[in-house]
Formats: C-alpha cells, sequence, structure tokens
C-alpha cells in the first residue's frame, strides 16, 4: 500500500443480526438478537443492521419466514444499546415505504435501500423518504462486479441525486479481486459529491473480505459492513474481529475493542451457527464464477431434493445471470437440470 | 365484413402500440383513435399510418368525436394520475373504460376469473391489475378453485429492458396492487408479491413463480388438472404462457414455475409481460363487444 492509512477514521458497520440471518435461514430468535447486539454495542461498534436477510418485508416463502417479524425484532434491539445506531436494509420490489416508515417508527437511524447495480431507478422513492425522514440514506448497489466502474458511477449518481448521503459498492457475490474494489471505489470518490459518503460490502468466499475492505478504506471508503464471528450469506462477510485487527495494526481507527469483539464472536456468534459459516466447495463457487451468496442455502437444499450437486446449479445460476432476488430460480433451475439427466421422478411440467 | 365495435386508444406509448397490432387482428374491435399529447410522438405517427385518426390535446381532443365516430370502448394506457379525469369524461359519453394504468377506480379483470362475471355486471370501467397480477393470479386462482389457499406469494421477474420509467418511479404500487389482487381475485387469504428486475443480456424472458399454501394436505391430481386447464385458458389470449416445472408439492406448498413469451406484435417477445397485459385488455374488450353485437349490452352514459 503505497500510502499510510494511519489516523484515517472509518465506521464500520455490523452485518452479523441481518445477512447472519442467511445462514441462520432468519431463525435468530429475538433473544440471541439482543445478547449479541449488547455485546457489540459495548464492544463499541457504531451502527448495527437488525432486518430479514432480505431486507424490511422479506418474510416470504421465496426468501424464508423469519423467527420474529422485523417489526419484534427492531423493538427488542434498539432500546438495548447505550451507543450504537440500528439500520435497516430495504430492497425495493419486496419491501416498500410502509415498512420503511415501520422502521423508522421503531427507531433505526439509518436506511440502505438496495438495487441491482443497474437499477438503481426503482430506489427512488424510498430514498427520497428516507431523506425526507431525516435518516442517514443509504443507497446500496448489490453484485457491483458486474458491470465496470463508470457505468456503476451513472448508476450511483443517481442515488445521490434522489438524496443518498452514503453509497455502497456491494461485493454481494464475493467475487472481486482488491484492484477490482480499488477501481470502483475510486471512480466514485472521483465523480460524487465530496460530501457523499462511500462504503464497501464485502463477502468472504475467495477469502478477500478484509483485504479488499483495506483496499476500499485506501480508495476513499469510509464505511465499511463486516459481521461478528464472520456471519454471512455465503462464506460470510468480512469478519469483522478480524477487519478490527488489521486496522489496529495499520492505524485505522475504528473505535472498536478488538478483544472484545472477539470474545463476542466466539462467546455469543459462533455458538448460534447450525453450520460453520466458511469456505467450502459450494461457497467458493459462489466467489469463483460471481454468484449471489444468499443462494447457497437453497442450492444445498435443491441439491438435497432433485440429486443435482449444488456446485452445478450454482454455476447454471451464474451462467444465466441470474440476480439478487431470484431464489425461486433456483429450485426451478434443479428441476429443469434435474429432468433433463432422467433423475426426475414426478412433478414434471409437460 | 360483419360489424365491429369502435375503439379509441390513450396513450401512444410502447403499451398503446403493442394495443393497436392486436386491435387490428381483432374480428370485434377496430381501433380508429389514437390519443396522445405530443404532436412529434412516433406512436401517433404511426397510428395515422394505420389509418387511424389522432389527437395531440389528450382525452378532450377526442371527446367532440366520440358520438360521431361511434366510439364505445376506450383503453387507458397513460398513468394513474390522469386516469380518473379520462374515465369520467369518456364514461359521461357511455364509453367504457378498460383501465391498464396501476389507478384501479374500477374491479379488477383477470379474463379467465371474472371476465364474464364483469360483463354480466355491465361494468364502466375495468381495471387490468398488473403485469404481474395478470401473469400469476390465473395460476392462484387454479389452485384455490380447488381447495383453500391461506396464502399465495407471487414472484415476476421481468426484463430491465421492458420496465418503463412509471413503474420504477413507483415499484411499490406494483407490489402493492399485485399483493391485493393475488389475494382479492386470485382467491388466497393473504397475498404477497414481488418483483424482480434483471439486465441480463440478451433479456430474458418473464419468468413468474406461484407459491400457494393450502390449509390441509394438497389434492395433487385435482391441482395438477386445474393447473393445466388453467395454463390452456391463458393460452387461448397468451400462446406464449407456458408452465416450465411444477406444480411441486412440498408439505401444503404448491408451486408452479411459469415462463411468459410476448407474441412479438411492437414489444419484443421476452416482454411477456407487457404483452399479456395488452392481450389481456384486447380479451376483455371483445367480451364486452360480443356482448353488444349480440344485443345483450347496451352502454349507458355514467354521470361523473
Amino acid at each position: 500500500m503505497a500510502q499510510s492509512l494511519k489516523g484515517t477514521k472509518i465506521k464500520v458497520h455490523d452485518m452479523s443480526l441481518r445477512d447472519g440471518m442467511h445462514p441462520k435461514r432468519h431463525q435468530i430468535t429475538i433473544e440471541q438478537m439482543k445478547s449479541i447486539a449488547k455485546g457489540l454495542d459495548d464492544s463499541g461498534v457504531p451502527l448495527i443492521e437488525v432486518t430479514h436477510g432480505d431486507g424490511l418485508g422479506g418474510a416470504s416463502v421465496n426468501y424464508g419466514f423469519p423467527a420474529a417479524t422485523d417489526e419484534q425484532y427492531l423493538r427488542a434491539v434498539i432500546p438495548l444499546l447505550k451507543r450504537a445506531k440500528v439500520s435497516a436494509l430495504l430492497l425495493p420490489g419486496i419491501g416498500t415505504v410502509d415498512h420503511l416508515k415501520m422502521a423508522a417508527d421503531c427507531g433505526v437511524t439509518t436506511i440502505r435501500v438496495a438495487t441491482h447495480c443497474t437499477e438503481a431507478d426503482v430506489s427512488e422513492q424510498h430514498i427520497a423518504l428516507g431523506r425526507k425522514m431525516g435518516l442517514d440514506t443509504v443507497g446500496f448497489l448489490m453484485m457491483a462486479h458486474m458491470i465496470e466502474p463508470d457505468l456503476l458511477v451513472q448508476q450511483a449518481k443517481l442515488m445521490e441525486s434522489y438524496g443518498a448521503n452514503c453509497i455502497y459498492a456491494t461485493d454481494s457475490a464475493g467475487y472481486m479481486l482488491p484492484e477490482d474494489v480499488t477501481a470502483r471505489i475510486a471512480a466514485l470518490r472521483a465523480a460524487l459529491k465530496p460530501e457523499t459518503e462511500l462504503g464497501f460490502h464485502g463477502h468472504h468466499n475467495l477469502s478477500l473480505g478484509v483485504s479488499n475492505s483495506i483496499a476500499a478504506v485506501a480508495a476513499g471508503a469510509r464505511r465499511i459492513d463486516c459481521a461478528c464471528g464472520g456471519m454471512g450469506a455465503g462464506a460470510g462477510n468480512t469478519p469483522l474481529e478480524v477487519f478490527i485487527a488489521v486496522c489496529n495494526r495499520m492505524g485505522i481507527e475504528t473505535g472498536v475493542d478488538v478483544f472484545k469483539i472477539s470474545d463476542v464472536a466466539e462467546d455469543l456468534v459462533t455458538p448460534i451457527l447450525d453450520f460453520p459459516v466458511r469456505i467450502d466447495r459450494n461457497s467458493l463457487t459462489l466467489g469463483y464464477a460471481g454468484v449471489y451468496s444468499s443462494f447457497l442455502l437453497f442450492a444445498r437444499r435443491a441439491e438435497q431434493k432433485y440429486g443435482i450437486p449444488a456446485r452445478e446449479i450454482l454455476l447454471e445460476l451464474g451462467r444465466q445471470k441470474m440476480v439478487g432476488g431470484q431464489e425461486d430460480m433456483i429450485e426451478d433451475t434443479a428441476l429443469t437440470m434435474a429432468r433433463e439427466r432422467g433423475l426426475l421422478k414426478s412433478a414434471g411440467a409437460a | 365484413m360483419s360489424r365491429k365495435i369502435k375503439c379509441a386508444i390513450i396513450g401512444p406509448g410502447n403499451i398503446g402500440t403493442d394495443l393497436l397490432y392486436k386491435l387490428r387482428r381483432s374480428k370485434v374491435l377496430e381501433p380508429v383513435w389514437m390519443v396522445g399529447v405530443d404532436p412529434t410522438s412516433e406512436g401517433l405517427a404511426r397510428a395515422r399510418e394505420y389509418g387511424l385518426k389522432t389527437t395531440d390535446k389528450g382525452v378532450d381532443g377526442l371527446l367532440p368525436h366520440v358520438k360521431a365516430d361511434g366510439v364505445q370502448i376506450a383503453f387507458d394506457a397513460t398513468s394513474a394520475y390522469v386516469h380518473k379525469q379520462n374515465s369520467d369524461k369518456l364514461n359521461a359519453l357511455a364509453v367504457m373504460m378498460i383501465d391498464l394504468t396501476p389507478a384501479a377506480i374500477g374491479p379488477y379483470c383477470v379474463p379467465p376469473i371474472n371476465l364474464m362475471e364483469h360483463a354480466g355486471k355491465r361494468e364502466m370501467n375495468v381495471n387490468m391489475v398488473t403485469c404481474g397480477g395478470q401473469a400469476t393470479i390465473p395460476m392462484v386462482y387454479a389452485v384455490s378453485r380447488v381447495q383453500k389457499v391461506k396464502y399465495a406469494e407471487i414472484i415476476a421477474t421481468v426484463a430491465s429492458k421492458s420496465v418503463g420509467p412509471g413503474t420504477r418511479k413507483n415499484i411499490d404500487e406494483f407490489t402493492r396492487t399485485t399483493a391485493g389482487a393475488v389475494s382479492k381475485i386470485g382467491g388466497a387469504d393473504e397475498g404477497k408479491a414481488i418483483i424482480v428486475i434483471n439486465p441480463a443480456e440478451p433479456p430474458l424472458i418473464m419468468r413468474d413463480t406461484i407459491h400457494c399454501l393450502t390449509v390441509d394436505a394438497p389434492k395433487q391430481k385435482e391441482i395438477e388438472q386445474s393447473v393445466r386447464d388453467m395454463v390452456a385458458e391463458v393460452q387461448t389470449y397468451v400462446p406464449g404462457y407456458q408452465l416450465v416445472n411444477g406444480p411441486v408439492f412440498d408439505g401444503n406448498r404448491v408451486t408452479s414455475f411459469m415462463q411468459v413469451a410476448g407474441l412479438g406484435d411492437f414489444l419484443p417477445t421476452y416482454a411477456g409481460n407487457l404483452d399479456i397485459m395488452t392481450a389481456a385488455a384486447t380479451r376483455t374488450a371483445e367480451m364486452f363487444a360480443e356482448e353488444i353485437l349480440a344485443g345483450r349490452l347496451q352502454l349507458q352514459p355514467v354521470a361523473a
């Protein structure tokens, strides 16, 4: 790294209670949420996201019904926190402004409006309302590896024009290499207003969560999404405690206590996992082929049910350029592949 | 030549123009007016080439000609904001209105489910719900007519190129309206709708997934037959309506995976989402026209 980042102040944003809902099939209990959120708060984490894994209104057959409603989670967690603030995620097409208003009423200070990286113009009504309500309003461009930096800039400018005060380049597939992150964040930094903050959201599918996040900081990002204990879809988000340790070594200031946060990871997060969230042949495939990380568990279940290896399903979804939200196409694709291979007993269309 | 019912199309954009192509093929409908607001509109020029009269003064430009030209059915392919005004003005002249906007001031119409009922009730304004609604509600109904559905959820995935600026500016309207109609017309106790926009090139053909949660264990044989019958029914006006996979039975979940290819009239075939709207609107108008031609229906002016 050419320039020293010593003294750079950044804000880490914990994802364990939102993106971390994916490996838990949205079944984190309210008590678990409360204990982890308190641990994060005590460790100095300034911002915590709490929502269904697919954002407000994500409760569905398609993405999974959660253990509690978004409102129940938010109302349970927010009053407990001494310093930390809470954010909610909203994907237009899934959630609506009604959900946004509910979340604001619960006391979230940040609303993050997420679209596929080429479809920023569906976020206008939600971003405009978030800003009007005085919320910290973030435009979250998902699967940002799929377009070139100049095109990403165009989409970011739309979100900025609607009122977003922070723009994220989101590596939903955990596909980006550090140079891809640098190119995108640098292009955004050069093109957006100086007062517009930049953020990066990584997935650890190629084990690059930490190094990509450092590259983002070096290129001008000041908000970094991480998840305590490496929770999150696919092989998880950038592991928070590891990122904090690296920031400490580099002199990047986060305000988070590395030992306290590693205790939260080990004592509170790890014990609730149903399986180790880590790089295996399937999560590796996500990062290798550029596939939306939340597809992982659906592909595993389709493997169980239809006998097609999850890796092959994921590769096919990538080949068909599926985007976030198309979880329904996983069973559909597995069915079609199973029929082609003569594995289908029934449930076949003509 | 047999008599045809004369129609006006309001809104010379993609939807209005595709509608024009479909109406020109109809045995009982004849498009005679295209209404716009922009004198330089390509859609108006194209309509003139096909021999339609046009105005760039909005519905007010059409009103003085309604009687002389015998217009009895109008299609509104503009926006929710102006629909009520358009409808009131034309209803007052006894012109029946088919609403392709999300305004939904009249009852929802999904042809294979309730078109007959609307024609019987002589409705003067019917609403075509949304593209996702037209593509999925028949499949919800195919299950709910067999047994009680406590929850139905639809996921519509459409090509980025087929989603216009109006839908993008108010995508919540799509999710809300569709969810409401999934429940009300589809016959589920509760409805949910999700829309996903995919920018892949070449553009993907519209895909729709319909999940129903039944109260009791699904009657598989009956549902399979009902789904097949319903697909055939929709295919009478949208030949590219196809069951790709399913129905899948998983506990009390019944899931159908659809693909909707358009006819490729004015809009490309991948835009099945737009085609199913114009096809359903045409089918609806034809039913009303048949009733008028048979002397069973006489449209009456409605005071606004």
